[in-house]
């Protein structure tokens, strides 16, 4: 993107003016570099959030941000419903409630090298990932609406995990508002047997290490210290997702005209808060985000059956769970007035500063953890939200690197094989059922994340607390 | 879509599909003759996104019928009918044909199920976009039925 094209207000803000038809002006946060390399299409689309009606304040644009369908990843926007404020399917993402999950396991460092390929190999087989995997469970329509309400709190029913892990969980796992009523038979059908599953794509199961510590309080408050053995998990609503996200957009596209909305773009199908499509399009997301936590929790349950056949003595708790494409209502500080807004964030993850209520107990003096996924090759970060953030986008923080070239590219570049033995080379081990899958992902075709939480951290969106790196890595 | 992009999908008549790019993403392209061979193409587009569909044996038959209010939407609906299939059956198509009626499709495809060491399958594609989403005949005559794809 050309700087010119914006009007520079700190090191890491960039403005762009209201014009046109916009009812706010666009914040972008990122380096010069980053700016530099940020796709072009990152400008028009924030600038069409930007004129969407009952936005509040801004449309915000994360360091990492990049072209999405509609709103650009690393999108955040609020809207106010008693001034005609919309909500987007588009806005959400297709992948609702996709998230990252970090789980503390009491080993270290040099714990592992006698057990890394033999973890390796359990995590792979515990924990169904790829085309054509299925979960343990098939549900039936009553289980599969239980699903759809209780999220994570379901999956505990069945065993599947602790009351801690609960408490360390975004909406304590279980998201308010969901109707399974209106979530339609063929989401349903796509995630009947589904659950506990990884996906693919940029999804992934690791094992990672700390490598650096930034912020010792935090990190203290956190439970991580330098050499600890941690495990992400990064994956969303599956199917059952994305059959929503399709069918919404398209509706919400052929009545957009009908409520006096003009789309720029046809992805940034939107509809007043208060149409029956827009609370209908809430209930189903709602219901699944609650199908995204009740995954991660499988998923998790599946982790430490995984381990415990390994090292018994590992110890799995959930540092947190928190994802990046939801709409929220959440209270916001807006021209000095407090007020309920629904805020999207797309690619774009919660931040909530210290002593926000929504923070579980013991990590509220400290702030929330902020989860950012990297990839094979690459670091991940976790950060901590800050008081700043609230004042800058609503409380939101990047949420990973992002992909800078395509699949094609990369497959070009790379072979599968040939980059899974040089990650073995630098301690990582790689297990995947596709060789092409894993140089479409490979780590050179994301952007840097190091860049983008360093100018996360210089916007005040969130802070530094610790830099992990990847040992094992379950790819679908 | 770029006028490099069209200028390729026009310079071979004979039906044939290709990806192209869009930024990170994914793009199918299918092109034929007819109408009904783009997306016929377009589908087999689709699926090289997952695996070769040359490694996909004709063991079953699927019936599909879609409808929509136009031509690029019937196009996208008839790819997420496809993905909807793949997924819930386990399955993977590897040939397809298409018989359309206006705004109505009625398509058929033939696959199997999902043989991971067989096919050793890249990437689960999540769903059919409206990104680039065309379709429309060429100068020469040719038919092209296009959009980008989620993975």
């Amino acid at each position: 993107m050309e700087t010119a094209l914006l009007k520079r207000v700190s090191e890491s803000e960039w403005q762009i003016e209201p014009h046109g038809k916009m009812r706010v002006p666009a914040i972008l946060f990122a380096s010069e570099d980053l700016i530099r390399d940020m796709d072009a299409k990152v400008y028009e689309q924030i600038v069409n959030v930007a004129a969407l009606p009952g936005i509040q304040k801004a449309a915000y644009a994360m360091p990492d941000a990049h072209w999405g369908y509609g709103f650009p990843i690393g999108g955040v926007a609020a809207f106010d419903p008693d001034e005609g404020g919309v909500i987007s399917a588009g806005g959400v993402g297709f992948d609702i409630s996709c998230g990252v999950r970090t789980l503390l396991t009491g080993l270290n460092a040099e714990d592992l090298p006698p057990i890394k390929q033999s973890l390796a190999d359990a995590l792979y087989r515990h924990i169904p990932a790829g085309v054509g995997s299925r979960g343990l469970l098939n549900l039936t329509d009553g289980q599969l609406d239980e699903m759809l309400v209780d999220g994570a709190q379901w999956a505990l029913r069945l065993g599947y995990g602790t009351a801690n892990d609960l408490e360390r969980t975004e909406e304590r796992g279980r998201m308010d508002g969901a109707q399974p009523e209106v979530v339609c038979d063929f989401a349903k059908n796509r995630q009947r047997r589904e659950m506990g599953t990884l996906g693919s794509g940029n999804h992934y199961l690791e094992v990672q290490q700390v490598v650096a510590i930034f912020d010792e309080p935090s990190a203290n408050s956190f439970g991580i210290r330098e050499g600890d053995i941690v495990v992400s998990v990064h994956c969303g609503s599956r199917g059952l997702g994305h059959q929503i996200g399709t069918e919404f957009l398209r509706d919400m596209a052929a009545q957009a005209a009908g409520y006096g909305i003009e789309l720029p773009d046809r992805e940034l199908a939107c509809a007043p808060i208060r149409s029956p499509i827009g609370e209908k399009y809430l209930g189903a997301m709602r219901a699944a985000i609650n199908c995204a936590l009740a995954n991660r929790q499988i998923i998790t349950h599946l982790v430490r059956r995984a381990f415990a056949e390994v090292v018994p003595r590992a110890e799995l708790t959930v540092l947190y769970d928190v994802s990046h494409n939801t709409c929220k209502v959440e209270q916001h500080q807006v021209d000095g007035q407090a007020k309920q807004v629904f805020i999207h964030r797309k690619g774009a993850t919660r931040a909530f500063g210290p002593n926000h209520p929504a923070i579980p107990e013991a990590l509220r003096a400290t702030g929330q953890p902020v989860l950012i996924g990297g990839t094979m090759g690459t670091a991940s970060y976790i950060l901590v939200g800050t008081q700043e953030s609230e004042r800058q986008a609503f409380s939101s923080s990047c949420h990973g690197a992002g992909r800078q070239m395509s699949r094609h590219q990369a497959t070009k570049q790379w072979r599968g094989r040939q980059l899974i033995d040089e990650l073995a080379g630098r301690g990582i081990l790689i297990r995947s059922p596709s060789a092409r899958g894993v140089a479409e992902e490979a780590p050179g075709a994301y952007k840097d994340v190091n860049a983008v939480v360093e100018a996360s951290e210089k916007a005040g969106l969130s802070r530094r607390v610790a830099r992990l790196e990847p040992v094992i890595c379950v790819k679908g | 879509m770029k006028v490099c992009d069209l200028a390729q999908a026009q310079a071979d008549f004979s039906p044939h599909w290709e990806h192209f790019t869009h930024g990170a993403d994914i793009g199918v392209r299918g092109i034929g003759t007819t109408r009904e061979e783009a997306f016929e193409q377009a589908a087999i587009a689709l699926v090289a996104v997952i695996t070769d569909p040359a490694l996909v044996v004709s063991r079953q038959e699927i019936v599909v019928e879609c409808q929509a209010t136009d031509s690029e939407v019937l196009l996208v609906d008839w790819l997420n009918t496809l993905i909807y299939e793949m997924a819930v059956r386990g399955m993977v198509f590897g040939r397809f044909a298409v018989r359309l009626e206006g705004i109505r499709l009625h398509g058929r495809a033939w696959g199997e199920e999902v043989d991971v060491a067989r096919h050793e399958p890249a990437v689960e594609v999540k769903g059919a976009t409206y990104t680039s989403l065309l379709v429309g005949q060429n100068l020469d005559g040719s038919w092209v039925a296009q959009c980008v794809v989620d993975v």
